[in-house]
């Protein structure tokens, strides 16, 4: 299999087949809470690529070049590696990232702060996020790989928030009878969604 | 000593990392440091907090950013009461600019028992739904509908439906003016909190045609405009409003004074004291 097969099948396997929230069930809360209106969901999609596809590439930077290299502790003679910290890692640099990138954006550029706005500090404990990072581990891809394939997730993690905050927008018009409205329609909508996208399995 | 080896380099990587990135994030902050206008904070502390929308912007502390820019007078708040704008206005220096208190007022004082139901609803309890479908269920196609648009949309819960018609507390209301929009009679309007007496109908039809339909109409007998100073109310076609614009607002003795004979003149404690109790009275009768 060529190399760029193998990124071809990445690709598609983490927008569509494996998707992250219909697929993976990973980034749900996102999901239902920001699919209300098409404009938010936008940006909270833009948000979750930015910081999706920056924490795979910082986070599999830490994995491949600290965690997974055996380190002796001097004076004890001990011999380890530490990749059983990755979770609690992982959560640490995470958040310090987002925090960082806040920063950093609210002085270089206003205009993109405010479009990201509250989204950015929500992303923080977002569960999509963690799980890429430790997908990537997981499933021992290189740099380039974690980053193509974060950045992809999250693109996949952007089409169905787009799909069902569209859905939703229809739903707001529609007659739903009294016990399904709101909340249960939502999930139905979304139960519905996901079995759709099943559709796509067996494609890589 | 081995054995303890492993969590010793797991607790020295992790406080190496937390340092590490702890320092970053503070050099980040310095290095990063936006300055923001430290009147924008001390204006959304003076303002009231309740982050209505009312004066048409996202919240206090973004209408505190655009008082402070000079795009808004302090007034421009209708929450807030004389004092606070005066503290405002003074914290920044500007204008006080010219301010008037408002509240809201349903005009309309046509509950269930003084209207006549015309068909039978049985739509979403809505009153923008039930004006789509066949003008709603009461006999006067101008009256209160009565299903809580206007209560579920006011965030200061100013707004109780009383036997099936919407009534404004004015000592609940600020006059935010979101529950104006919602009605899809444009039953409610914002009035000068010195408005003592209102005249509870917004019907244009004629006053025979009124009367078919609802025991508390204004049938345009003008007794109102006889008893008042000049200007101080307006007819308009077959309906009487208090002019709010008028120099000097009529007192609350012209309530006794006009002897309004359907009772559509009141005001405004008068109005959700009759509402009260009739509300009670059905109480008791059930």
């Amino acid at each position: 299999m060529g190399e760029a097969q193998q990124y071809l099948q990445l690709t598609i396997g983490a927008v569509l087949v494996y998707n992250f929230v219909l697929a993976r069930f990973l980034g749900i809360c996102p999901f239902l809470g920001v699919s209300k209106r098409l404009d938010t969901a936008l940006g909270m999609s833009g948000a979750v690529i930015f910081v999706m596809t920056l924490a795979s590439l910082i986070t599999s930077v830490i994995y491949n070049y600290m965690l997974k290299t055996a380190i002796t502790v001097p004076y004890l003679n001990v011999t380890t590696d530490l990749k059983f910290l990755k979770i609690v890692l992982f959560i640490v640099v995470i958040a310090a990232l987002v925090q960082l990138v806040e920063v950093v954006l609210q002085k270089v550029s206003p205009p993109l702060y405010s479009a990201l706005g509250i989204y950015l500090p929500l992303i923080t404990t977002n569960c999509a996020v963690m799980g890429v990072a430790t997908i990537n581990s997981k499933m021992n891809y290189n740099v380039l790989q974690s980053t193509v394939f974060g950045f992809f997730s999250a693109v996949g993690f952007a089409l169905a928030l787009v799909l069902f905050a569209s859905i939703r927008e229809r739903l707001e018009l529609a007659q739903v009878p009294r016990p399904f409205q709101g909340m249960s329609i939502a999930l139905i909508t979304a139960g519905i969604l996901a079995m759709a996208f099943i559709g796509f399995s067996g494609l890589c | 000593m081995e054995e303890y080896g492993i969590y010793i380099a797991a607790f020295a990587a992790m406080a190496i990392i937390g340092a590490v990135l702890g320092c970053i994030i503070g050099i980040a902050v310095k290095i990063f440091k936006v300055e923001v206008d430290p009147r924008i904070e001390l204006v959304t502390e003076l303002l009231p907090g309740a982050n209505c929308g009312g004066c048409g912007k996202a919240g206090c502390a973004d209408f505190a950013k655009s008082v402070v820019d000079g795009e808004n007078a302090p007034n421009k708040c209708p929450v807030a009461s004389q004092e606070q704008v005066a503290a405002i206005a003074q914290a920044l220096g500007v204008e006080l600019g010219e301010s008037m208190k408002k509240v809201a007022v349903v005009f309309c004082g046509g509950d269930k028992n003084q209207e006549k139901v015309q068909t039978l609803y049985n739509g979403v309890s809505d009153c923008i739904s039930a004006s789509l479908i066949a003008g709603g269920p009461k006999g006067c196609a101008y009256g209160c509908l009565g299903m809580s648009s206007c209560a579920r949309a006011c965030p200061f819960g100013a707004i109780e439906i009383i036997n099936g018609l919407a009534v404004v507390h004015p000592n609940l209301c600020v006059g935010c003016g979101k529950c104006v929009d919602t009605c899809p009679r444009d039953l409610i309007k914002l009035v000068p909190v010195d408005a003592k007496v209102h005249i509870y109908c917004s019907s244009p039809e004629k006053g025979a045609v009124k009367m078919k339909v609802c025991s508390v109409p204004c049938i345009a007998c003008r007794k109102c405009v006889k008893a008042a100073e000049e200007g101080q109310f307006d007819v308009k076609g077959f309906l009487v409003g208090v002019n709010y614009d008028a120099e000097k607002l009529p007192e609350a003795d012209i309530v006794e004074k006009a002897k309004c004979p359907t009772g559509c003149l009141l005001t405004a404690d008068k109005h959700v004291k009759i509402e009260e109790s009739e509300k009670k009275d059905k109480g008791e009768a059930a």
